[in-house]
């Protein structure tokens, strides 16, 4: 029931960032150049996705647990360190770089466009890499 | 961009979010992807198959969007292999670093107003908008 919920929610996320245009990394390099011809969808996306979750949010924490697992596993780290900006500027140059982020990333792959595939196969790599 | 475009952005943000509040209504996650998708890589989280779950949701989400649109929503990689290995491998160790991406501290962590997650949105947006910048307007 868990998997089932899980890939039901992995479906809707992929079905909304390709109905964002967020797997097209020129809809969100659009809206990256500020400068430019800048596109906002991006800001729509972030829009529509903060409205519901900070909603959502709200109404599923009255609950003491969820529906199908014992507790909320929600993050537990509060500092503000170098950690966390620095590995966000890192993501901010490669995101800039490229426009992708890791979601619309993955949900590219199955259109089997070789630089998707290899832009993947890095991010795993760094993402490994940073685990150690 | 025409209203009906920004309909369709809304209403595809609309979709993420609902996706984040189902995972964590059901199983009490952020839907963070690179923090789900990070727990699938040695060594693997105990519960890898939720994650797996998700991540195979996610990769057949926009064929089912393609459907409804009559069109592919994916677009092509707008940069060449060298750079696009070098953007993954920034992307990949950033957020394995800074705990999240767009997904994880750009909406979850935005959502539950968490000073961490607003910091971490301010500066991977300011810094992506740099890049594009840098990369559009100096060099290009």
């Amino acid at each position: 029931m868990g998997l089932l919920l899980a890939l039901a929610a992995g479906l809707l996320f992929g079905a909304g960032l390709a109905l964002g245009g967020m797997t097209d990394p020129a809809v969100v390099l659009g809206f990256l150049d500020v400068a430019g011809a800048w596109n906002p969808a991006l800001a729509f996306v972030m829009a529509g996705a903060l409205a519901v979750t900070f909603v959502g949010y709200r109404l599923v924490f009255r609950r003491a647990r969820p529906l199908l697992a014992g507790r909320f596993s929600l993050p537990k780290a509060s500092a503000i360190d170098a950690r966390l900006l620095g590995g966000a500027a890192l993501f901010g140059a490669g995101w800039g770089l490229a426009g992708y982020c890791p979601g619309p990333a993955i949900a590219s792959l199955p259109a089997a466009h070789l630089g998707t595939a290899a832009f993947v196969l890095a991010m795993l790599a760094g993402l490994a890499a940073a685990r150690r | 961009m025409f209203p009906a475009l920004w309909l369709q952005a809304l209403l595809g943000g609309a979709l993420i979010g609902g996706a984040a509040v189902l995972l964590m209504l059901g199983l009490g996650r952020i839907a963070g992807i690179s923090g789900i998708v990070g727990g699938l890589l040695p060594p693997t989280a105990p519960d890898w198959r939720w994650r797996a779950c998700f991540v195979a949701g996610l990769l057949a989400g926009p064929a089912v969007a393609g459907l409804v649109l009559g069109r592919d929503p994916v677009g092509m990689p707008a940069a060449g292999l060298p750079v696009l290995v070098a953007a993954g491998l920034l992307v990949g160790f950033g957020t394995g670093l800074g705990s999240g991406c767009t997904s994880g501290h750009g909406v979850c962590g935005l959502a539950r107003l968490s000073p961490r997650s607003v910091a971490a949105t301010g500066v991977f947006m300011l810094v992506g908008g740099a890049t594009v910048f840098v990369v559009r307007h100096l060099v290009g």
